[in-house]
Order: structure tokens, then C-alpha cells, then sequence
């Protein structure tokens, strides 16, 4: 009779059920799944002009005038440019265009200054290849140096080559919406514009617009 | 006539290796993860192509609402409490410790300051509905800071090393975003993070 206890227990199964602690990890992951924030969002970098009305007309920059453009953002996603300052008595330079690729942004490679380059154009390419060399096998560029070549870029010094930058005005209608002037912003970080200021409308902008018709 | 004889099979499933499994993924996500901060309105920010991210600590965040509505709030719960106490002092106010506690719940402030006292009395369901229609008015008060530079200012004493971050419905329109950007232009910030999703595939 012992005997044969004794061989009972030998056959005892020692598996353990792990279901029940499966389920429970199941819960928990779940948990965890829906209340984290696995991509934190990003963000862009803007820095506003100073409100200081100290601040005279000469410590403005001025720019020359085949350098810059303004751009309008009007109520229902319209978008409109002056290329050039804007001659306020003549509503026709005030062009609508489109938003994307075919709209502003080709507005702004094709921008021609007085000059006879295309400082759009020649940045982009440049930075095209900045990309190319960061990214090329064997590369062992940093982070640092890429982006203080970019700010050379920006800048207008392309290879030891300093060319004229163009400067973007955003004037946003009250009636744009925040989307629209995120979007504008966009297009400066992809056209790689290094100077470029939201600016409020001004009435003489008021003015050259409501002859145009734009809301 | 023999019956088919059916093979009685352990049905038995190993369980181990699922359960190593899932004891990975659950260590990644509690490592991984940083809780959502519950925030009082719905915002759908815009997209844009940028790949800076947002700072994890010393933020300012500032929420705008599509309808103009604004909150301000700081993950810091040592800087949230020091605003509320130089308001508090500012405006003459005093709060028990049951409003107190209320507000140290609170992720964002937006109320005005005049019905803060009454928000913060509220039962905690009663505040979430509540805050969707209070918001910090930018009317300046007799010609002076308005209460929403009162609590940027507020903030920057708390902790002046913090980076503004706004985060806005793309729906807004520009006007609110103009006047709160004017005000803060006032007070000489002029750097800001806007928050936006990651645009997908467009260069």
C-alpha cells in the first residue's frame, strides 16, 4: 500500500496554469495602450517681432523691393501674394494663388529678384544636398554641424557664395484661420526661408485689398 | 463492428512563452509611457512638416479653443500653485482648502477670475463641464494687463525658465490667435512653440 502511494505522487503534474495571469497582463497592456502618448506631438518654432514701438525705422532691416513678398491669408482658405512691396493705389498686384505644392510654393521657387536668380530655388537645392551628404553611407556629419550649415544655407551663403535671400510678409485676415497661418508657416520651412514675420494688416493694407474684394 | 476509436489528446497549451511576451510589452509601456494630461476642451491641431519636439518639463502650455476660448496650465503642480497665490494675492482673494484641492487637481485654469472662487467650489463633475464655458478673458482690465497676461506674468514668476507652448484647433480664427499673440507680445514673449501633428509624406 505505501508502496504505491509513493508512485501516486511521483506522477503529480507540477504544471502551472498561466492563464489567469495572462488575462491580467492582457488588462493591464490595454491599459496602458490607451492612456499613453506614444508620439509626442511636435512643434514650430516662431518667434514673433517685439511690440516695442521704441524700436525706429532705421533699426528695421529694410530690404530691397525684388526681395520681398507679401502674402495674404483671406477668410475660406484663400491665399493671395504681392511680389514685391505692395503698391497700394493698384489693387492688380495682388495675385491669388493656391495653397501646396503647384500654389505658393512654386510662387516662391520661381521668385525671380532683380538680381536674375532664383534664391528660392538655389537654397533648396543646396539644402537637397546637405540632405544627401548627412544621409550618405559612411556620413559622420552630427546633428550640430547639420544644422549650422543649414542656418548658413538660410542665410544665403551657399558654398562660400553669399546670394540675396527674399523676405516673406504673412499678413493674416482676421478672418483666416489658425490652420491657414500654421500652413504658411510650413511652406517658409520648406521653401527653407530664413527670414519671414507675421505682421498684422495695416490699413493701407485694408484699403489695397477691399479694392481687390478680398474678405 | 469496431467503434473509430477517438484519441483522447492532452489539450494542454503552453502558456509561457505568451506570457514572457506579454511581460515584455507590458514593461515597455510602463516605461515608455507619459500619461495624458486630461485637458478641458477637444483641440485639433493643425499639421505642419516640423520635427521639433516639445520640451517635456518648464512648459507653459496655452490652449485655444475654436471658439476663442483660452486655458493656461503648466504639468509642474509647485508652479500651478504658486500662479493661483500670486492671483490670489493680486486680486484680494482667498480660497479654503477644499478649493484648494480642487485646483490642485486641475490640469488647466480657465476660468475668470471673478467666478474662479465659484468654479472652484464646484463638485469635480460639475467642473469639467463647467470650464468647457468659462475660458480667461483677454479684455484688458481698466487699461491694464489683461487677467491672461496676469497668469503668464504669474507664471514667469514661478518658473522663468519656461518656454510657451500654444496649442490651438486649426479651426480657430485668426483674430483670437492675433489678440492673444498681441498680448503676449506686450509683455516681450516673443518666442513661442506652436503645437502641431506631424505631417505624413509631402516635401
Amino acid at each position: 500500500m505505501a508502496k504505491k502511494k509513493e508512485s501516486k505522487q511521483k506522477k503529480m503534474n507540477t504544471r502551472v496554469d498561466f492563464t489567469p495571469m495572462v488575462d491580467m497582463m492582457m488588462l493591464l497592456i490595454t491599459f496602458f495602450m490607451l492612456c499613453t502618448t506614444l508620439s509626442k506631438p511636435s512643434a514650430m518654432q516662431l518667434t514673433m517681432p517685439s511690440n516695442d514701438q521704441k524700436l525706429t525705422d532705421e533699426e528695421k532691416s529694410v530690404t530691397k523691393a525684388s526681395h520681398t513678398i507679401t502674402i495674404y491669408l483671406g477668410s475660406n482658405d484663400k491665399i493671395y501674394y504681392v511680389a514685391g512691396i505692395p503698391q497700394y493705389d493698384n489693387p492688380e498686384c495682388v495675385k491669388e494663388t493656391t495653397w501646396g505644392k503647384d500654389g505658393i510654393r512654386s510662387v516662391l521657387i520661381k521668385h525671380t529678384t532683380e538680381e536674375g536668380i532664383n534664391p528660392v530655388a538655389r537654397i533648396m537645392k543646396a539644402k537637397q544636398d546637405l540632405d544627401a551628404r548627412k544621409t550618405a553611407p559612411g556620413s559622420t556629419m552630427t546633428e550640430e554641424q547639420y544644422n549650422k550649415e543649414l542656418d548658413e544655407l538660410r542665410k544665403g551663403n551657399i558654398n562660400g557664395e553669399k546670394i540675396p535671400t527674399l523676405t516673406i510678409i504673412i499678413k493674416p485676415l482676421d478672418t483666416a484661420s489658425y490652420n491657414n497661418m500654421v500652413e504658411a508657416l510650413d511652406e517658409m520651412q520648406i521653401c527653407s526661408i530664413g527670414k519671414y514675420v507675421i505682421d498684422k494688416i495695416t490699413p493701407d493694407d485694408e484699403k489695397l485689398l477691399s479694392l481687390k474684394g478680398i474678405k | 463492428m469496431g467503434k473509430i476509436k477517438i484519441q483522447k489528446k492532452d489539450i494542454w497549451i503552453d502558456m509561457t512563452p505568451m506570457s514572457d511576451v506579454m511581460t515584455l510589452l507590458l514593461c515597455f509601456f510602463m516605461l515608455t509611457s507619459t500619461f495624458l494630461q486630461p485637458e478641458p476642451i477637444q483641440v485639433n491641431t493643425p499639421s505642419s512638416v516640423s520635427e521639433v519636439k516639445v520640451p517635456e518639463n518648464d512648459v507653459l502650455n496655452i490652449l485655444v479653443g475654436n471658439d476663442g476660448k483660452i486655458f493656461i496650465g503648466t504639468e509642474n503642480k509647485n508652479n500651478m500653485n504658486a500662479m493661483l497665490q500670486t492671483i490670489a494675492d493680486k486680486f484680494g482673494l482667498s480660497f479654503n482648502s477644499a478649493q484648494l484641492k480642487n485646483f490642485s487637481q486641475e490640469s488647466m485654469v480657465g476660468a475668470p477670475i471673478s467666478a474662479l472662487g465659484d468654479y472652484l467650489s464646484l463638485e469635480k463633475e460639475q467642473m469639467a463641464e463647467a470650464i468647457k464655458t468659462l475660458g480667461i478673458p483677454t479684455d484688458s482690465i481698466d487699461g491694464g494687463m489683461s487677467e491672461f497676461q496676469e497668469w503668464v506674468k504669474a507664471a514667469r514668476e514661478a518658473n522663468p525658465d519656461m518656454t510657451i507652448a500654444i496649442k490651438c484647433d486649426a479651426k480657430t480664427p485668426y483674430k483670437v490667435v492675433k489678440t492673444m499673440m498681441s498680448e503676449l507680445q506686450d509683455m516681450n514673449e516673443n518666442r513661442y512653440r506652436l503645437i502641431t501633428n506631424l505631417k505624413q509624406g509631402e516635401e
